[in-house]
């Protein structure tokens, strides 16, 4: 156990004693017993900053299930330690942003920081694994966290109800990914990321291949709210804001981009890897922007926009794909794609958790979150609305902030694209930049919306719940700390190159190091009259126009069939399916004995003539019978009319006469194969049970006591004579291929020498194999002690009395 | 000699069996089926007692006892049942 996985599960150990500090100690806020503990993990994975560039990757090993090849591995390269300090930073960040937003005496604070530390820890483990069963273990843990911090208001029914559609989604995407997990390593031999990577090349011609990409991809995209699985996200917005803030803009969301991330070495030399991971991004992007644009809440804004922001990371990642297609070119572009989308995901990191802790100031302060309801709040949060502002300017992608050097970027590489000549990019491929481009005016006009709608304007205090005021500082440093480094990034960049998005970038490209040297020079490459530039004015010029002209073409979003929406789709699914099941149900499971009596003889016969027909086991072999007398035809025809007798006959008491008649010809039949025994103790228990019989039918109640004959119903007549043939059939063909001889010639020299006795059955069931007769001794008590019990014990009745 | 006599003898008593078995099967009342059935009892046990002599064994000597036994308590339950309605009559009653 190493210093690095005490560090991964440093979170877990301390949520174990969060109860215990929330009791005792309740003079001050829960929260400042745990900030110390991300900031500290902050700082020790800082440490590893200059290790990895300058050495390449850490690893560390605890053995778990040694025997299953599932080690608990710790990896940090380039990637995880972005995602590490990503995790730990902005987590310090918010949990000093919950002390000031979560009130001690009306919250249950002993269980928000418990889930928040599970996580976080489930968080880390993601990003540090090198063990897919590990990293796996901790997927699970992000999503029932994050299932427990969404419902953290459970007395609320939409809390409730966006915590079970995440956790639905997301576990579903869990296990597929799972799925893909296994082939991989059913491929591959390994858990090991690293061990399959190194085996791509020689898996990626398996058939199970490109389902081992698809499940994986699965888990990714229901993960990080990619289209069309980013439903869950919005409903998630029902959790505490440092939630929402933590979980669904900084961590949590991008668990599936790191996935992909981690993954590419693997899969990203598919032609699918690069259309789905593209083009479900892109996606993504387009249907996020343009669904962000009609909400009126600030956090559901601020969910689509994150959903669209995801999806432009996602397809930068899949455009970075197809610079392995290109490494023999000096000048790789698309290799530009995967910094641009590393750096994104920093800058998104930045401004969207400072929105969404602007979202929950403004909440705080004004009791509203409806953007109707705000505005001119600049004059009263001076500071909250500057944090905004830089906040929404930079994820409008404008100057000076780092979201225009990550816009630019993004469309230099989907310009870039348009270059590409695999995999019939070189048709379809104009739709990315088109789409990008239309995307990008969307996040344009919300952007602006967030701002300028909640902050100028006029004030409509009749319209707020409390009498809006500026924050306190401590609920203000987090997001002036965050808006501090969107500015910081914006105007150095190259802070960032060398330390962070080199390694990162090699991680994602392992197999093009060799040209890493090209990387900072993109970073750098910010200046110029290029197409990306006519593109952002176009953005910035179209978009002001639409953003003016918003009232005429908002009504547009209403004329949209509900149907449409992927909601609805989910709810209606979920509800058919309880629906159908139940039907299913209900419609086999109907209660009557009768009808499962038919499903268990029609499946009797069923597996049994397929067995007979499969194995051709039908055979009828004479040799071995012996002759037939007159006595057994004269007896069995006694057997047969008796048998007819009982189901045709029109009173019970007829049956069981005949009844008893069977039960002792079937005597005179054991007397004629020579059974003394047998003989003797059939007519006995013969002549019980046809009083017992007699017995049941004399309590018989009055009233359905109807003498009539049994109903005729085909089914059953066609299952009772399926089931006497079949059993007939293998009763024949038993007998005809006996495969070697009785071993009852050792019973017959044995019985006098070795038990004794003369009489061979009885040595039988008493010496040579007596285990049989004490356990039906046992059962002939337990049906005994039974009656007694049935007929004595009326709980029921006497208390009907 | 011997042989064919038995032989005769037990295809007779089984004949006798299945003729009494129409009666229990048709028998108008239940008291016509239940004296059949008595006397099917019997024939059974002449059945037996025919066949062991054709096996050569003492083996069925025994279950020509318990055909008398049985058929006989079966015949005065079966009666007492129609007489009274029950067979095993609960003294105490309350």
């Amino acid at each position: 156990m190493s210093l690095l996985h005490f560090s991964i599960i440093a979170p877990l150990i301390l949520a174990i004693f969060i109860p215990f500090l929330y009791k005792k100690v309740k003079a001050i806020h829960t929260g400042w017993l745990i900030v110390w503990l991300p900031a500290l993990l902050f700082i020790y994975f800082l440490q590893f900053l200059p290790q990895i560039q300058n050495q390449g990757a850490v690893e560390k090993t605890v053995a778990w299930i040694p025997s299953l090849g599932i080690d608990f591995t710790a990896y940090v390269d380039g990637l995880g330690l972005l995602f590490a300090l990503l995790i730990t930073g902005i987590g310090t960040l918010v949990v000093l942003y919950s002390v000031f937003y979560l009130d001690k005496t009306k919250e249950n604070l002993g269980h928000f920081y418990v889930y928040l530390l599970m996580f976080m820890a489930a968080m880390l483990g993601v990003v540090l694994s090198d063990n897919l069963i590990v990293l796996y273990v901790f997927w699970e843990l992000t999503s029932f966290s994050s299932f427990l911090l969404i419902g953290f208001w459970n007395h609320k029914e939409r809390s409730r109800y966006g915590a079970q559609k995440s956790m639905l989604l997301t576990v579903f995407g869990g296990l597929s990914m799972l799925g893909g997990f296994l082939i991989l390593s059913l491929l591959t031999e390994s858990f090991s990321i690293r061990e399959i990577i190194s085996q791509a090349g020689s898996i990626s011609t398996e058939p199970l291949f490109i389902v081992a990409l698809i499940l994986v991809l699965l888990g990714a995209f229901t993960k990080s709210a990619q289209f069309p699985f980013h439903i869950w996200l919005p409903d998630a917005m029902e959790a505490p804001t440092p939630v929402s803030a933590y979980l669904h803009s900084a961590t949590m969301v991008k668990a599936g981009i790191y996935l992909v991330a981690r993954m590419s070495p693997v899969f990203a030399e598919q032609g699918l890897w690069l259309w789905l991971v593209g083009g479900i991004g892109l996606l993504t992007l387009f249907w996020g922007s343009i669904n962000a644009v009609k909400q009126t809440d600030l956090k559901a804004i601020l969910a689509f926009s994150t959903i669209s922001q995801l999806g432009l990371i996602m397809s930068l990642l899949g455009v970075g794909a197809a610079a392995l297609h290109y490494d023999y070119l000096l000048e790789n572009f698309y290799m530009g794609a995967t910094v641009a989308a590393v750096f994104h995901l920093i800058n998104h990191a930045t401004f969207k958790g400072s929105l969404f802790m602007v979202a929950g100031i403004v909440d705080h302060e004004t009791g509203t979150r409806d953007i109707r309801k705000l505005g001119g709040l600049i004059q009263l949060m001076p500071i909250t609305a500057t944090i905004a502002f830089i906040g929404t300017f930079s994820m409008a992608g404008l100057p000076p902030f780092n979201g225009f050097l990550s816009k630019e970027m993004f469309f230099t590489s989907m310009v870039n694209v348009l270059h590409l000549d695999i995999f019939n990019l070189e048709t379809w491929g104009v739709l990315f930049p088109v789409i990008a481009w239309i995307a990008s005016v969307f996040t344009f006009i919300y952007s602006m919306m967030l701002f300028f709608k909640t902050f100028t304007g006029k004030l409509q205090s009749e319209k707020l719940e409390k009498k809006p005021h500026e924050a306190p500082i401590g609920m203000l440093v987090p997001p002036i700390i965050l808006g501090a480094l969107v500015i910081v990034f914006g105007f150095f960049p190259n802070i960032l190159s060398q330390s962070v998005l080199e390694p990162v970038a090699s991680s994602i490209l392992p197999s093009l190091v060799d040209a890493g040297h090209e990387m900072d020079i993109h970073i750098k490459f910010w200046h110029g009259f290029n197409p990306e530039l006519f593109m952002t004015l176009g953005v910035i010029l179209f978009g002001i126009i639409l953003y003016k002209t918003m009232e005429k073409w908002i009504p547009i979003y209403g004329k949209i069939p509900s149907f449409l929406a992927f909601n609805y789709v989910y709810d209606a699914g979920l509800k058919q399916s309880e629906k159908g099941a139940n039907r299913l149900t209900n419609f086999y499971m109907n209660g009557s004995i009768r009808h499962y009596m038919v499903y268990i003889f029609i499946s009797f016969i069923g597996f049994l003539t397929y067995a007979i027909v499969r194995n051709q086991a039908f055979l009828v072999d004479t040799s071995n019978l012996a002759p037939i007398g007159l006595y057994e035809v004269v007896l069995s025809l006694i057997v047969v009319a008796a048998s007819i007798t009982i189901l045709v006959a029109k009173s019970r008491l007829t049956s069981i006469i005949a009844l008893g008649a069977v039960g002792y010809t079937v005597a005179l039949f054991f007397l004629l194969f020579r059974a003394p025994d047998l003989v003797l103790t059939q007519l006995v228990i013969e002549t019980v049970s046809v009083a017992l019989f007699l017995l049941a039918f004399y309590h018989l109640p009055k009233l359905n006591r109807k003498e009539e004959r049994m109903g005729f119903k085909v089914t059953n007549a066609i299952v009772a004579l399926g089931v006497g043939v079949i059993v007939t059939l293998i009763a024949l063909s038993a007998h005809s291929q006996k495969l070697f001889d009785s071993i009852s010639k050792y019973y017959v020299e044995n019985t006098a020498d070795k038990a004794g006795g003369g009489n061979m059955v009885n040595v039988i069931l008493v010496d040579f194999r007596g285990f049989d007769t004490m356990f039906e001794i046992a059962v002939l008590g337990i049906a005994a002690l039974g009656v007694y019990g049935m007929i004595k014990l009326r709980l029921s009745r006497r208390r009907n009395e | 000699m011997l042989e064919i006599i038995l032989k005769i003898g037990l295809v007779g008593c089984s004949l006798s069996s299945a003729i009494l078995l129409i009666r229990v099967i048709k028998g108008p009342s239940v008291s016509d089926r239940v004296v059949a059935l008595d006397a099917m009892g019997i024939n059974l046990a002449a059945i037996t007692a025919l066949a062991s002599m054709i096996y050569h064994t003492t083996a069925f000597l025994d279950a020509i006892l318990l055909f008398g036994i049985l058929s006989f308590i079966g015949t005065v339950a079966f009666s007492k049942f129609l007489e009274k309605g029950e067979i095993i009559e609960n003294e105490r009653r309350r």
